[in-house]
């Protein structure tokens, strides 16, 4: 595209990086690839730029997304034991995915709704004034409801 | 019909409510008004954060000013049916004071008749999502005044008149930015809006972009009008999917009803506003860095001078401000500089919005006149601390401010106050803490958070906090020894000293206050290697007093280790070998025993117990 300079084809590297991981879930190889030629820009940088951000993930999600906040006020509110939590019952850390691919798990800082510290996202979805107890329930729920999808088929 | 007959039903969608699933109390509530063919009557609207996120979800029901709190989706039938058909409100949902009354309207529950509020008037109040209701509550009134009475000089004089001061966190007077910027030479202006909210645990600029957008949109479109920009940007936390909602939607309505565009209001000037999603970096929210990203870089500060308003985004001259002195500005067009003015302190003018957390008994949004006490927003308006535990700290600021104490209570919250105690004014984040909180703890916590988000371009700040955060590991884990708050002290210094942005010069705030308050703290962990709140879990062991326990096996069901042990109906036991300290079993231990106990690990329960009486 002649008509556009290098610096605004480069401005448009991190919105775009945005768009291929809500669409495939993670910044795939391949999108790099196409990213460095799309825009001129090296795939150094831009696995520069992808790494530097929190956000992008160059490994797949699981199916089913938890982020536990560990904010400030979750944190005072006990946001770690809530990592614990799933820790002991997923047996993964922060920035992995469960073997069968059904869990990842990501710390995050803080997704504004700290008044109900502590929270817990799953799914985009958020839960506010989180115990064990009420995030083991959640875990469980959703482990049922997805073995009853799959011996629905 | 009359008019006046109307009545409106407020649902809070702010994000606190819309945790507790308030988008289906919205759904019922509208099929209900339809099942009683009340179409026309009650109008049913969704509003962002109404401010006393604690009671969450909230209705309000206007024009009677009635609040229902807890509001579930089995009440749903009940509101509809006594209050809006037989005229009789459902007042078990009313507010409950700790003395048992019910307070029926909003403006009588001290958690808003002792706030002023200003800025955040219309949030919780009209629909963000329909321009009509901004218009209607006098929105771009200060936009219009602006364009059509005044020269960008006159706008820039004004704002300087009323001292406003940036909200962003380091209180930089706005007009003397604006003036600068003005005078820069270039023809090529931007105009940024700083929606990064970074501090984590704070939602003030993120609630008022969902409750009240356009308020932002016409401070920025002014800010651009006065220093000669045609395009603005919002940088918004990507970790905010209804933050940026709400803005796409007001951005599109604008231009639809020629508030953003070419020729604005028939005056002549163009303006385009841009959204941009951050990326998760906390040091993008500082202002080099955050330009840094809009231009598809990584987001590292660089040193100033030049300043951005000489050279910024693309190295053209550059305003960059923060959501709510951007509200601000809006207001201040509108009602004019001396009413600011009337606000607040001498050298604060206005007032401070605070996101109040915490153990703190009213969790939610707080807008106060600075120069308001700690001890005002926290007791005054936030009711003290939660289940009438001892007050120990209330921390401001975020990692870059600070813990003060009890005996600072009475400090009037202002910039320059908070600066001179240590911790700062910052964006608006206001923890409380109790006696179980750890200040070891929670120095620590904020030092691993900015260690992590450091950009590692200056060694000081990338090298001194990770020295840092290693003492306060040794520290919380009971290997401290005597010497290690010297070290911690000197670090901080080089750390101050030497980095190149705010990130690392305030990064030590939070261990610095801590030890000149909390000293005696450190030292518990140093000296007797006992954690005083009983947080940090190296220091700490969780075991079941045999005289209390009544054998309900809760905890057995709960550990995720199998450490919590015992048979039905007999005395449980943890095994400590297996015991990770994740605390379930102290959580679930049903009230009516307590029989879980946290002891520190060189005791002995009757050694705990002996100690405690
Ligand atoms: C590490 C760091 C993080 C910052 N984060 C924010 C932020 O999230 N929001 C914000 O408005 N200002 C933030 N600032 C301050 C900005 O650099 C800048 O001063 C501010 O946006 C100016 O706006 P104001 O004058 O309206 O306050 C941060 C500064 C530093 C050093
Ligand atoms: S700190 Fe967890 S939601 Fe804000
Ligand atoms: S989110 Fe509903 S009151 Fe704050």
């Amino acid at each position: 595209m002649p008509d556009q300079t290098r610096a605004e084809l480069a401005s448009r590297l991190i919105p775009m990086l945005q768009e291929i991981q809500e669409e495939l879930g993670y910044i795939a190889p391949e999108a790099v690839e196409w990213l460095s030629e799309h825009l001129g820009v090296s795939k150094q940088e831009i696995f520069g730029v992808a790494t530097f951000y929190n956000f992008f993930r160059l490994n797949p999600p699981g199916r089913h997304e938890i982020h536990v906040c560990l904010g400030t006020a979750c944190h005072v509110g006990g946001g770690e034991k809530l990592l614990d939590t799933i820790r002991e019952k997923l047996g993964i850390e922060p920035g992995e995915t469960t073997p069968d691919g059904r869990f990842s798990l990501e710390r995050v800082a803080c997704v504004g709704a700290c008044a109900l510290a502590p929270t817990v996202v799953v799914d985009g979805e958020v839960h506010g004034r989180m115990t064990q107890r009420s995030l083991k329930r959640l875990l469980d729920r959703i482990e049922r409801e997805d073995r009853e999808a799959m011996g629905g088929k | 019909m009359e008019s006046d007959d109307v009545i409106e039903v407020l649902v809070c969608r702010g994000t606190g409510c819309e945790s507790s699933k308030s988008d289906v109390l919205q759904e019922r509530l509208v099929e209900e008004v339809q099942r009683h063919g009340l179409d026309g009557r009650v109008v049913v609207k969704r509003v962002g954060c109404h401010g006393l996120c604690q009671q969450g979800p909230v209705i309000a029901i206007e024009p009677e000013g009635l609040f229902y709190c807890q509001v579930k989706e089995s009440d749903i039938p009940e509101i509809v049916e006594s209050h809006f058909v037989k005229g009789q409100p459902v007042e078990r949902l009313f507010y409950e004071a700790p003395d048992g009354k019910r307070i029926p309207h909003y403006r009588d529950i001290p958690f808003y008749s002792e706030q002023q509020r200003v800025i955040l008037a219309k949030s919780g109040h009209i629909d963000p999502g329909e321009i009509d209701d901004y218009v209607a509550a006098g929105g771009y009134k200060g936009l219009e005044r602006a364009l059509k009475e005044m020269t960008p000089d006159e706008v820039v004089a004004e704002v300087e008149r009323s001292g406003l001061r940036g909200r962003g966190g380091a209180g930089f007077p706005t007009g003397l930015k604006w003036k600068f910027a003005r005078r820069s030479p270039g023809d090529v202006k931007y105009a940024i809006c700083n929606a990064d909210e970074g501090d984590p645990g704070a939602f003030m600029d993120g609630s008022i972009l969902i409750a009240d957008p356009h308020a932002v949109l016409e401070g920025l479109s002014i800010a651009a009008y006065a220093i000669g920009a045609h395009e603005a940007f919002i940088y918004v936390r990507h970790e905010y999917p209804a933050a940026v909602a709400s803005l796409k939607r007001a951005i599109a309505q604008s231009y639809e009803r020629g508030f953003l565009g070419k020729d604005i209001l028939g005056t002549g000037f163009d303006l385009d506003i841009k959204m941009m999603e951050g990326a998760g970096a906390f040091v993008c929210g500082e202002e080099t860095a955050l330009m840094a990203s809009i231009e598809g870089r990584r987001g590292m500060p660089r040193p100033r001078p030049p300043f951005p308003v000489e050279s910024g985004l693309w190295g053209k001259p550059t305003v960059i401000n923060n959501v709510k002195t951007l509200a601000a500005v809006s207001l201040i067009l509108r009602n004019g500089a001396d009413w600011f003015r009337s606000i607040g302190t001498e050298g604060s003018p206005g007032t401070a919005i605070f996101s109040l957390t915490g153990k703190v008994r009213n969790t939610g949004l707080v807008e106060v006149p600075m120069g308001a006490t700690l001890r005002h927003i926290i007791f005054d308006v936030g009711g003290g601390v939660k289940e009438g535990r001892k007050f120990k700290a209330v921390q401001t600021g975020g990692p870059a401010g600070g813990c003060l104490p009890a005996e600072k209570l009475d400090l009037p919250v202002d910039f320059d106050s908070l600066k001179a105690a240590g911790a700062i004014m910052g964006s608006g984040g206001m923890i409380v803490m109790d006696e179980s909180t750890c200040m070891v703890d929670v120095a620590r916590y904020f030092l691993s958070f900015t260690q992590a988000e450091s950009c590692g371009k200056c060694t000081p700040c990338r090298v001194g906090t990770l020295q840092m955060l290693r003492l306060l590991d040794k520290i919380r884990s009971g290997r401290g020894e005597e010497g290690d708050i010297e070290k911690l002290l000197a670090l901080c210094d080089t750390v101050v000293k030497g980095s190149l942005c705010g990130l690392g010069q305030n990064a030590p705030n939070p261990v610095l206050t801590t030890i000149q308050y909390f000293r005696d703290e450190y030292e518990a962990h140093i000296r007797d290697k006992v954690c005083p709140a009983m947080v940090c879990k190296d220091l700490i062991k969780f075991v079941i007093d045999p005289d209390k326990c009544i054998g309900c096996g809760a905890c057995a069901r709960i550990c995720p280790t199998g450490a919590a042990r015992g048979e039905k109906e007999s005395v449980h036991t943890i095994e400590q070998e297996l015991c990770i300290k994740c605390g379930a079993c102290y959580e679930v231990c049903p009230p009516r025993a307590r029989a879980v106990m946290k002891v520190p690990v060189g005791q002995t329960l009757e050694g705990a117990k002996g100690g405690a009486e």
